[in-house]
């Protein structure tokens, strides 16, 4: 982890402040999370306080600050999915697969995450497991769904 | 440019430029605020400084909007105080109704707002948030239960002492003031010097307070319990009791202290004179090597955190003699235990400072002599005031004493330690004796006293040319120390103090105090030196005895065992 | 990705395109913007609509069905990728175009539908129930009994200038922009006109900001203008973020060279060099096609220094937005940009005079950014012709909720929210209407009997509502008030930055008083009720305190939803209070539920879940709800293998 963040600074040589949070996403994009070392890394390289630096990442829906589940589940709740009873399906996740929203579980296998509007509300209520989508969701689809993860 | 501008049906007059709040104020029309804060520029946070201004849909911030020729404001109208009060309520709607308990009960800005909006009724509730209570420091406790997120701390600690320990986190309801990856205090950059707690509105962040240590030792008959106050405490501590601010109350002091039961009471500016003359020694050394310059100061503890985490390689720089009050703790636990026959371990060393760092440097382990500390515990000038109203003691009726021996003579330079630039100032005058052989004419460094900011002087001793950097507050540290590293800035001596205008501005003085009291303060000490006859260190007596008696010489092996100590790195989240 | 631009068809574009008139383009370019087109073709052409929603409706699939019935059969024939037309609920969209007829485009497919689409259509056959419509081509033979799409309902209403070439061109081609006239408006700008005369233009064309506001862009580039600098920005605001709109990010999936050009067009008015296209980092696919676009037009020599020969320089990025929805904030926007927290900042100073790295900014929203060019290439007079007397072209909209047809439109300004509606094909499964929102969070409801409002920045205002950024949300009867205003009040407080006291602390506080009117209390007494009453008094004072004092836009518009529910909708707070009943039985708490005897085996497997004992029974007999215990909760429903428990 310390080479990717390393080399992915290397990139942002004589970089501002206004490079923070493009440094961040990408550090994100590469090692899953922010760890307290690329945060203490970032400063460094850019001359910036930790403070500010976790100030700004606890601020944005984008950071989190510890690592994804092996299914990192993700949940509209934009308003067409509000609708069709997004509430309803966050709170069957988080009672069957026992994690909560912005959470991972200690075993590492889920983390859930609530999002604001993917965009899809044609297809509402939405979710999406590693990147790939379940639309129209119904509760049986939807327990279909979790007895797929549950059983890998 | 000046023009009018009406406010409540009255016609002022406003110069193009300054914000509506400054116009009302210079006119005398109170507006409250709660995060607007003098020379930094508004944030707009609070809003509770709105006003009505005619031809505006929704009201606006005076804090942060210009006037504006023939504008019509109306700062107290029905739907401007309607505001303010639901404001007000929404704040204490998630604020902890323990104010009978909280230190800043009496002087808490929210708790004035709340009486001067007429708030007598519980009209809107909820459920609060939790937070920890953050104990961690030595010197600052964290509350953010009280905490009404103004962010004043933020930006003090951002804009003027370029630490920036603190920032806000999350966002929403959830937003709350913390540190880096949300650590407790004392892992985090802060270096205890105390601003935020001197501009926080609320009792969100107020000292560790020491109180009950003091009072339990005071009360345990098998300690000797001895105290030394700062000599920024005697031109301070006269706020907290009705008597001009910056009068001098050292003689009422000393009476309060033997009042309240304290074993021995000494003067800390005694100690000073000791600092003054290992100082020197220090710099004749390097004078007569010309290496090894620039010396800077180690008094401020406050600063030498600030060094050990963001200038570490500057630390060889800094004068390796202990401050006044570690250096009277160490005399009184070593020479003064012995002379009068006391174990050491059966002290019990109180210090009365005007800062919070102090707190944290008495418990620091360079400060400590074979497991025994030079200083036990620390208050400060606040939590003094309230020891004094516990025993009950009329300071407007008792009679003024003196210190007790045998530290109980201090030179006037030794006073002057309590402004930035004095503490050169002293150096300055034993350097000057010590380089030419003759005290200096006048006494007097017009040059180095009220300095805002950093600045550079120039003085010369006996033909040669001393340079010297004053520094107080550390806003242009970073500049300073970069000068200082890469040797662009050429200094004998520099002084540095983390607390704007010193240790009279200190994060353990009395709230509520105005940059007048503070000049009123500095004054006082200017005038203490004026009228004293013993204006060097080099000619205190008891200084001369100490040494003779005990210390041996400057810079002797035992006064470097005794008083001296030395600085790492310090490894905390930047 | 690389953006594989044959520079033969760059040179053909810059030289004999773009600096000439359309109407003198001689025969030879003619025929040969044909072939660009895909007008004249030798072989079938399928046109697949990528974009992120139908991605999720699983076009992917359809891909590779399609690619492995081509590869199969080895057959000849081109694959492009387009955007979306803006029905989404249709998709996925397949087109397929043969050589001599027309377009014609297959809604809803699935992969197991290719083979009988392309079979039929290759074939000359139309699996009809499949198709949607097609295009209209003078010299192709068109489909029999396959509507043209301009007769459908869908495009009968609109008036698509933004949305022109949306689901019809490949995003991932500049060629494709640029052979349905794109980039000739930049060429036009630069060539003919001074920075100043196309602010006088944007000024006089009426067009004011869709960002919400209705401010005039003219103005407020004016302004900037006025302010001498070493630098000005020009930053275009996609960080659409209400929930429930999304037509921003289709648009600039779907023509992302649109809003190139327009920046480009603005930043050039306005002095600037540096342009900033601020989206959502969530939005991959948004940001990949700006990003291919970007790196295109830099290719092509639309981007860069010196462009078009006009001396002009011009860089432009894309800013991935961390996802805050105070940033589509101008000055949160800035902070954010600039590596801070994206907390708004007091105005004055306006952005135009310190903005980004305090230089003067111009901060406009991407639909406004994608009108410019339509302005620049057809003229002032052309544009001041559509719309309404002080709301000039036309406006977008992303209609979603319990609507037949989940979409998005563009319809000229003073075109009422009936006929929006009525575009989109009405109520899902045709119900009673009960109401639309429009705005989002910071939005208003409307009543059937106010659809005749017409889209009109001034007259809205005059209803009492506001237009938003374009976000509809239609509501029937299953959906209930209450639980929608407690919805969008719970997205504010999450979502406000925390920094001014009322919108942090007051949209808690009303979270809170919706909340309590939704739960069921343990002991219902009179005084409870008395209670609740009064937080719904406390609701609209605190409402409005919070629109007059709070610091930025996001605080003062949260409680448009919560001050105009509570005049349009008090018999359903008042039933929610005092009969303790939510009609649309979406409270939870406020549900009772039963069990059904025929279906209920007593199995006990929902008396021993309930937490308050309130179902009773005898093991292996049908089991009964006690209905004065329930609280709700649900547990039993979740419980029963037998679907026996439900609610009223």
């Amino acid at each position: 982890m310390d080479g990717t963040i390393n080399l992915l600074l290397e990139k942002y040589s004589h970089s501002r402040r206004d490079s923070l949070i493009p440094i961040l996403q990408e550090i994100q994009e590469e090692v899953g999370y922010l760890s307290e070392e690329a945060i203490v890394k970032v400063g460094n390289h850019l001359n910036i306080p930790t403070s500010k630096i976790y100030g700004l990442a606890t601020f944005y829906n984008q950071f989190r600050f510890e690592p994804k589940g092996k299914y990192h589940i993700q949940v509209c709740h934009g308003t067409a999915c509000h609708l069709f009873g997004a509430i309803r399906i966050i709170d069957i996740i988080e009672r069957k697969l026992k994690v909560k929203a912005g959470q991972t579980t200690r075993n590492g296998k889920f983390s859930l995450e609530i999002v604001p509007c993917i965009g899809a509300c044609a297809q509402a209520p939405v979710i999406s497991v590693n990147g790939e989508y379940h639309s129209n969701l119904t509760e049986d689809h939807l327990g279909q769904v979790l007895i797929d993860l549950n059983g890998e | 440019m000046q023009f009018n501008i009406e406010v409540n049906n009255r016609v002022i007059e406003a110069r193009k430029g300054e914000t509506i709040l400054s116009t009302l104020y210079r006119n005398g029309i109170k507006v409250p605020t709660l995060c607007n804060m003098k020379d930094l520029s508004p944030t707009g946070a609070c809003r509770i400084c709105v006003v009505e201004v005619e031809g505006k849909e929704n009201l606006i911030t005076s804090c942060s909007y210009p006037v504006e020729e023939s504008m019509r404001i109306k700062t107290h109208s029905p739907r401007v105080v309607k505001a303010r009060k639901t404001l007000v309520e929404l704040l204490l709607s998630n604020h902890p109704d323990d104010c009978l308990y909280c230190e800043r009960n009496g002087c808490c800005e929210l708790q004035d707002l709340a009486i001067d909006l007429n708030i007598r009724e519980r009209r809107i509730s909820g459920k609060k948030s939790r937070h920890k209570l953050d104990l961690s420091s030595p010197s600052i406790i964290r509350d953010p239960a009280k905490c009404i997120l103004c962010g004043r701390c933020v930006r003090v600690c951002d804009e003027i002492q370029s630490v920036s320990t603190l920032d806000f986190l999350n966002r929403g309801s959830k937003t709350l003031i913390g540190t880096a990856m949300a650590r407790d205090l004392n892992f985090s950059s802060c270096i205890n010097c105390g601003r935020c707690v001197m501009v926080c509105p609320t009792g969100a962040l107020h000292e560790h307070g020491y109180m009950d240590e003091v009072l339990d030792s005071l009360n345990n008959s098998s300690l000797n319990v001895i105290v030394q106050y700062g000599p920024a405490v005697t031109v301070s501590l006269a706020e907290e009791f009705g008597i001009k601010p910056g009068k001098d109350i050292n003689g009422l002091i000393n009476a309060a202290l033997r009042k309240i039961g304290f074993k021995y009471i000494f003067d800390t500016a005694f100690a000073a004179d000791v600092v003054v003359m290992e100082t020197v020694e220090t710099l004749m050394q390097k004078l007569e090597s010309n290496d090894g310059f620039p010396v800077i100061s180690s008094c401020c503890p406050a600063w030498i955190k600030y060094a050990e985490q963001f200038y570490p390689d500057a630390l060889p720089l800094i004068s390796t003699c202990k401050s006044p009050q570690q250096v009277l703790g160490s005399i009184i636990k070593s020479y003064f235990a012995s002379e009068q026959g006391i174990n050491p371990n059966s002290i019990y060393s109180v210090s009365i400072m005007p800062c919070l760092a102090k707190k944290f440097e008495a418990q620091r382990e360079e400060m400590t002599h074979k497991t025994i500390s030079d200083v036990d515990v620390v208050l400060t000038t606040r939590e003094f005031s309230r020891l004094i109203q516990l025993y009950g003691i009329d300071m407007h009726n008792i009679e003024p004493q003196t210190p007790d021996s045998p530290f109980g003579v201090r030179s006037s330079a030794s006073k002057l330690f309590g402004a930035s630039g004095g503490t050169t100032e002293a150096i300055l005058r034993t350097l000057h004796f010590k380089m030419t052989g003759k005290e200096m004419s006048s006494m007097k460094y017009q040059e180095l006293r009220m300095v805002n900011g950093v600045k550079e002087v120039a003085v010369k001793i006996g033909g040669k040319e001393i340079n010297i950097v004053i520094a107080n507050g550390l806003t242009g540290i970073r500049n300073l120390m970069e000068g200082i590293l890469n040797k662009t800035i050429n200094a004998h001596f520099i002084e540095i103090m983390a607390c704007p205008g010193g240790c009279v501005n200190g994060g353990g003085q009395p709230f509520k105090s105005d940059d007048k009291d503070v000049k009123a303060r500095m004054r006082t000490l200017y005038d203490i030196d004026d009228i004293d006859s013993l204006k060097v260190s080099h000619k205190n007596p008891l200084v001369i005895d100490l040494y003779e008696k005990y210390l041996d010489k400057e810079g002797s092996d035992k006064a470097k065992r005794q008083l001296h100590t030395c600085y790492s790195k310090r490894d905390v989240l930047l | 990705m690389d953006s594989l631009i044959n520079p033969n068809d760059t040179k053909f574009f810059l030289e004999h395109v773009l600096i000439n008139d359309p109407l003198g383009y001689p025969k030879d370019v003619e025929n040969k913007l044909d072939f660009f087109r895909r007008n004249r073709i030798s072989k079938p052409v399928i046109f697949l609509g990528i974009t992120s929603s139908s991605v999720c409706a699983g076009v992917f699939e359809v891909k590779s069905a399609i690619e492995s019935y081509i590869s199969e059969k080895s057959l000849d024939i081109d694959l492009v990728v387009v955007g979306s037309i803006g029905l989404c609920s249709d998709e996925p969209l397949v087109d397929v175009q043969l050589p001599g007829k027309n377009r014609i485009i297959f809604r809803k497919i699935t992969s197991s539908d290719i083979p009988t689409i392309l079979d039929g259509v290759l074939n000359k056959f139309v699996p009809s129930e499949l198709a949607l419509g097609q295009y209209r081509h003078k010299l192709y033979e068109p489909w029999q009994g396959v509507p043209f799409i301009e007769d459908l309902e869908y495009f009968k209403g609109q008036n698509r200038i933004v949305l022109a070439n949306c689901g019809k061109i490949n995003p991932n081609s500049i060629i494709d922009y640029m052979a349905y006239g794109g980039y000739r408006a930049l060429s036009k700008a630069l060539r003919n006109h001074t920075y100043e005369e196309i602010c006088s233009m944007i000024e006089q064309s009426g067009l004011r900001g869709r960002g919400g506001g209705g401010y005039p862009t003219g103005t407020k580039w004016r302004k900037a203008l006025q302010v001498s600098t070493d630098q000005r920005y020009m930053i275009c605001n996609a960080d659409e973020s209400d929930p429930g709109a999304f037509v921003y990010r289709l648009l600039m999936e779907s023509d992302p060279h649109k809003i190139i050009e327009g920046l480009i067009i603005s930043a050039y008015a306005v002095g600037a060099s540096k342009a900033i296209i601020y989206t959502r980092n969530s939005n991959s696919l948004t940001v990949e096609r700006l990003e291919l676009a970007i790196k295109q037009a830099y290719e092509v020599g639309l981007l860069g220094y010196n462009i078009l020969d006009s001396g002009f320089n011009i860089d432009m990025s894309v800013r991935k937005g961390p996802g805050a929805y105070v940033c589509g904030e101008e000055t949160a926007l800035i902070k954010s940009i600039e590596g801070k927290r994206g907390m708004p900042t007091v105005k004055p100073p306006y952005p135009t005079e310190q903005g980004l790295f305090g230089r003067p900014t111009i901060v406009n929203n991407v639909e406004t950014i994608a009108n410019i060019s339509s302005i620049i290439l057809n003229g002032v007079d052309w544009y001041t012709s559509i719309g309404t007397e002080k709301s000039k072209g036309t406006k977008l909209f992303a209609i979603s909720g319990k609507v037949a047809n989940t979409c998005f439109v563009e319809v000229s300004m003073g075109t009422s929210l009936a006929k929006v509606i009525d575009i989109t094909g009405g109520t899902l499964n045709s119900k009673k209407l009960k109401a639309i929102h429009i705005g989002g969070p910071s939005g208003f409801s409307v009543l059937p009997e106010e659809l005749n409002i017409q889209i009109d920045f001034d007259k809205m205002k005059e209803a009492g509502i506001a237009m938003g950024t374009g976000g509809i949300q239609v509501f029937d009867d299953s959906v209930c008030m209450i639980d929608l205003i407690k919805y969008y009040m719970y997205f504010i407080q999450k979502e406000s930055c925390g920094k001014c006291i009322p919108c942090r602390e007051g949209s808690r506080r009303m979270l809170e008083i919706l909340q309590n009117i939704t739960k069921r209390p343990v002991n219902e007494n009179g005084q409870n009720t008395l209670e609740r009453f009064k937080g719904v008094i406390h609701l609209e004072s605190l409402a409005e305190v919070m629109r007059d004092t709070s610091l930025c836009g996001l605080g003062q518009t949260a409680p448009n939803p919560v001050l105009r529910s509570l005049k349009l909708f008090r018999d359903e707070y008042e039933e929610h209070i005092f009969d303790r009943k939510c009609k649309a039985g979406v409270c939870r708490d406020l549900r009772t539920f039963y069990i059904d005897i025929e279906k209920c085996t007593g199995c006990t497997a929902c008396a021993k879940k309930c937490p308050t004992n309130a179902i009773i029974g005898t093991p292996r007999s049908p089991y009964f709800v006690v209905e004065d215990k329930c609280i709700g909760c649900g547990v039993c429903e979740d419980v029963c293998k037998f679907s026996a428990v439900y609610f009223k």
